[in-house]
């Protein structure tokens, strides 16, 4: 199984792997809270780009509405914590078939009617934004007034309860980018994998083939949904409140797909880096804005943009292939 | 509830639609022919209706008046930033164009607020409480004269394709890009030509937006869906069913505000999105192999 999981990776793409890990695991130790709330940030948005890329990147299905599952996994969670004082890893056994069955709720629409391309990527927009105006008026859920767990004690950490301090968020979120890592390798490697690559790269072909385009597209955005609302579980429980208006808001979805886009799509390492360069770029220009005396709302979001529009033009493939090439790794799993 | 209330709300739903539709109809004729979805449409839109909130906060200038030439920069708008930064993008797949327009969508908010701050605006124009009355039926003044101008906008618009050389042009652009080039069209020029129409209509749907609804620096991303919700009703790349998209939609948003309440509206019009991606997904007026 692991034999061939490293099956073709050169040896220096291992000991890279290697050092990173240690480097993580290792990084509490040393970073003062405010860098930990930082390496939070990119560790979440690299595993949720992680999951979006599933759908995107390998199965070639554009999902704009991926704060859906984010808000699913969040409010099922934290609803069952607030109502019946049901921890948050059992609330996860509701909270991951909930999104799971949101997203199979699309494909189904999609798929069985070749609803694709543009009009697939607005309809999960249109789905996020029904779910938001929806949530906004449910009263169970506390509707636009927010829903609040209890706020947590920074005293001992209760893994059970996920109450506790950011550390502990950290390490759960690093195993979970870890395992959505080698998860998705082994996806890659698996016949379900070359199937996806197959209905990406040419969809009739692909049915003319024999491969059963609908079941696997279907496979592709339930897996992608599922590990996305373990992620808005631990968003609830990390941050203690929930707004319709911010969890489920189209701008999450675009924060989700920037990821992976920008470190390049259908890679293995690109929601990584993608997620390490935008956070980066967030904070750094926060910093640089606040040193220059700079305080107008908007600024940052302005340089934000510009930048953006500087990787995507001048990096059209994402920032991991141009990288692979400058350190001379051929980049395997395109 | 008396009957007469419906049919004015009803009224005023239809109204709305039809500067909803011009909006969309922009959004339409930009992907029936660059196959480009603009996602800072809606943004492009607030840019034009801040122009007119400045235009007459300081020389009293009626948005209806000023709406030719406030269309015309938008139109130089749009194919400046066809030209410079869509063009390449051309061949490109969707997600790198998308997120090429959500940077530039990301950067118009973003310079609206720096520019004019969060808070909402409005114009206060003088017959802004005017009112019509047909027999049992009141229309607002402000609801008539913006659904008047849609229309003649959206005809003008028409007009164009139908009957000039250049309209001609731009749409054997969309009907064939290869044909298009063999027969010697200057294609580039001419998707600039047709971005930037698709940006005068939201620069003239601002202007008549702006005598119904405030605007702020946020709502750019809010409009933007809705004209996707409508262009996709109607059916993406029809121009009858862009203007027929928004007229069910904004007879749908007044009919749910007034029925339920005005906060849940935009449920309602996703809702008869996702029925039409259902039951018909190539739109009400679409052709199948959009």
């Amino acid at each position: 199984m692991i034999a061939s999981l490293i099956e073709g990776v050169p040896h220096r793409a291992l000991a890279l792997l290697g050092a990173l890990l240690v480097a993580l695991v290792a990084a509490p130790l040393v970073a003062g809270d405010y860098l930990l709330t930082v390496l939070i940030l990119i560790l979440y948005f690299a595993y949720i780009g992680q999951a979006w890329n599933i759908m995107m990147g390998f199965a070639g299905q554009l999902s704009l509405g991926h704060a859906l599952y984010v808000g699913l996994g969040a409010y099922t969670a934290a609803s069952l914590y607030v109502h019946f004082g049901i921890g948050p890893w059992l609330g996860l056994l509701v909270a991951v078939p909930v999104a799971a069955l949101a997203g199979a709720f699309i494909g189904f629409l999609a798929f069985r009617f070749r609803v694709a391309g543009v009009y697939f990527a607005i309809l999960t927009i249109a789905v996020a934004e029904f779910a938001r105006v929806g949530f906004d008026h449910l009263s169970w859920t506390s509707g636009s007034s927010g829903l609040f767990l209890p706020v947590a004690q920074f005293t001992h950490n209760d893994l059970w309860q996920l109450r506790g301090h950011p550390v502990m968020f950290y390490y759960i979120l690093l195993a979970a980018t870890v395992f959505a890592f080698i998860f998705c390798r082994a996806l890659l490697q698996s016949r379900v994998g070359y199937f996806w690559r197959a209905i990406r790269e040419d969809e009739e072909a692909a049915r003319s083939a024999g491969i059963d385009v609908f079941h696997y597209k279907m496979i592709a955005v339930v897996i992608s949904a599922a590990m996305t609302s373990f992620a808005g579980v631990i968003y609830a429980f990390y941050y203690n409140n929930l707004f319709p208006e911010q969890v489920f808001h189209i701008s999450r979805s675009i924060e989700i797909i920037l990821g992976p886009i920008v470190g390049g799509i259908g890679t293995l390492f690109g929601p990584i880096l993608g997620a390490v360069v935008l956070t980066g770029l967030a904070e750094t220009l926060t910093a640089a804005l606040a040193a220059a005396g700079i305080d107008l709302p908007g600024a940052k979001q302005v340089f934000y943009g510009v930048c953006l529009l500087l990787v995507i033009t001048t990096l059209p493939d994402g920032v991991w292939p141009w990288v692979c090439k400058r350190i001379g790794l051929a980049e395997r799993n395109k | 509830m008396p009957a007469d209330v419906y049919l004015n709300v009803a009224v005023g739903g239809v109204l709305t639609g039809l500067v909803y539709g011009l909006m969309a109809l922009g959004l339409s004729v930009i992907f029936g022919v660059v196959r480009v979805v603009n996602f800072a449409h809606g943004e492009m839109m607030t840019i034009a209706m801040y122009i007119a909130v400045t235009l007459f906060t300081a020389f009293h200038l009626d948005p209806l008046v000023m709406l030719v030439p406030i269309a015309a920069v938008m139109f130089a708008f749009g194919y400046v930033l066809q030209t410079r930064l869509i063009n390449p993008f051309i061949t490109r797949p969707e997600y790198s164009q998308f997120l090429l327009l959500v940077a530039v969508a990301i950067i118009i908010v973003n310079l609206l607020l720096i520019a004019f701050g969060p808070d909402a605006q409005n114009v206060q124009t003088s017959y802004a409480y005017d009112s019509f009355q047909i027999g049992p039926l009141i229309v607002d003044a402000t609801k008539a004269y913006a659904g008047l101008a849609a229309i003649v906008v959206a005809a003008a618009l028409f007009g164009f394709f139908q009957y000039t050389r250049l309209g001609t042009a731009i749409r054997a652009c969309a009907d064939n890009y290869t044909g298009a080039l063999v027969v010697g069209l200057d294609v580039k020029h001419l998707y600039a030509l047709t971005f930037g129409l698709g940006a005068a209509c939201v620069g003239a749907a601002g202007c008549m937006l702006l005598l119904i609804f405030d605007v702020t620096p946020a709502v750019g991303p809010a409009y933007t869906l809705l004209a996707f919700v409508i262009v996709i009703t109607g059916g993406l790349g029809s121009m009858p069913g862009a203007l027929l998209g928004g007229v069910l939609i904004g007879l749908t948003e007044a009919m749910a505000g007034l029925l339920f309440t005005p906060s849940a509206k935009s449920m309602f019009a996703f809702g008869i999105l996702v029925l039409v991606l259902l039951f018909r997904p190539q739109g009400i007026m679409g052709k199948r192999t959009a």
